[in-house]
């Protein structure tokens, strides 16, 4: 399979890798970094890379973009490029915004909640609030108190 | 450039500056679109993505904190993860046509139909425009709903916080003075606003 790893192929393909490299970058930050705020720009960057994916796959070399000219007299020589990802890709982009902001507005309740947008130490707020609980309530509970 | 910057993003401790670094990271993509020929996903990306999102995610920061704690927990499973996705990914590529070639099976099927008939059924020069309005209507329609469920959503959740900041004000007695009043109302209309512009562009 290595053989076909020729000068047109790799540059034909560098545009995936660089968006998958992005979208990596972004799955990054969504697992390791625990403040959800960075979360969400992490998947913010996982969103556009996916964008780009799509964009890049619609895109003739060569082409314009899809607009005809006013009077719609078209040129049949001019190339248009593919505007079936340009539709996909516009709603994506106005649900991925009505998704981060549905996400920031549970950041600002759990602030508000926890005093903290750190997920160490809201995990540790519930470990405490937990314990907390069964010591209270261990011995009518079953006695775990 | 976006690589670079993405980076930036995750060795960033300051929230305010990361929020800024996405905006220019939505700036440079919109850039990348206009190249590749959608130039109305490019002005909608850079709205959207680098003027709503900013502000919103602002708001956000006015309401809670400034800056990321460092983690504990060891980035080596997070890397091995990515890693790995990452490779299944560009395993995945390498069947897929080479960028911009003309006889790929996305550009051969329906894309061409499109483009011949849209003038002719619509009328309407910008084919973008004609097809996410008359051929998907319906997808434009869910996703208004979409976009209406959200602000309802964002809505039950921020609403009462001021209510309930007053509360907490009163009950510890202290003078926080009317500035965090100001702030949260000012992100309050950020959020409030931002979903119906979207649904706008």
């Amino acid at each position: 399979m290595f053989d076909e790893f020729t000068g047109p192929f790799i540059i034909g393909h560098m545009n995936y890798w660089l968006f998958i490299i992005l979208m990596m970058t972004g799955l990054y930050i969504v697992v390791a970094k625990g403040n959800l705020v960075k979360k969400i720009v992490g998947l913010n960057i996982f969103q556009t890379s996916v964008f780009m994916l799509y964009i890049s796959m619609g895109k003739v070399t060569g082409g314009t973009a899809p607009i005809f000219p006013h009077d719609l007299d078209i040129d049949p020589d001019v190339i248009y490029s593919n505007p079936l990802p340009h539709v996909l890709i516009l709603t994506a982009i106005v649900v991925g915004i009505a998704t981060t902001s549905l996400g920031l507005a549970l950041i600002v309740r759990i602030n508000e909640e926890y005093g903290s947008i750190e997920e160490e130490r809201i995990l540790e707020i519930e470990q405490a609030i937990t314990v907390a609980e069964n010591t209270a309530h261990g011995d009518v509970m079953g006695g775990r108190g | 450039m976006l690589v670079v910057t993405a980076i930036a993003v995750v060795r960033m401790r300051s929230l305010f500056a990361m929020v800024m670094l996405s905006g220019v990271f939505s700036l440079l993509s919109a850039l990348l679109f206009v190249t590749l020929d959608a130039v109305d996903v490019a002005f909608t990306e850079a709205a959207v993505g680098a003027g709503i999102s900013t502000v919103l995610m602002l708001g956000t920061l006015a309401l809670t904190s400034r800056f990321e704690r460092p983690s504990k927990h060891s980035p080596l499973i997070p890397l091995f993860v990515v890693f790995v996705a990452g490779a299944a990914l560009i395993y995945g590529t390498l069947d897929m046509p080479n960028f911009g070639a003309a006889d790929a099976p996305a550009q051969t099927h329906v894309a061409p139909d499109y483009l011949a008939r849209s003038p002719h059924e619509i009328g309407v020069p910008n084919v973008v425009t004609g097809i996410l309005a008359s051929y998907r209507g319906y997808d434009t329609l869910g996703e208004t709903a979409v976009v209406f469920t959200a602000g309802i959503g964002v809505l039950l959740l921020i609403s009462g916080l001021r209510g309930r900041r007053r509360r907490d004000d009163e009950d510890e007695a202290t003078e926080r003075g009317p500035g965090a009043n100001v702030q949260n109302a000012a992100s309050d209309a950020a959020l409030n606003t931002g979903p119906k512009t979207g649904g706008q562009a």
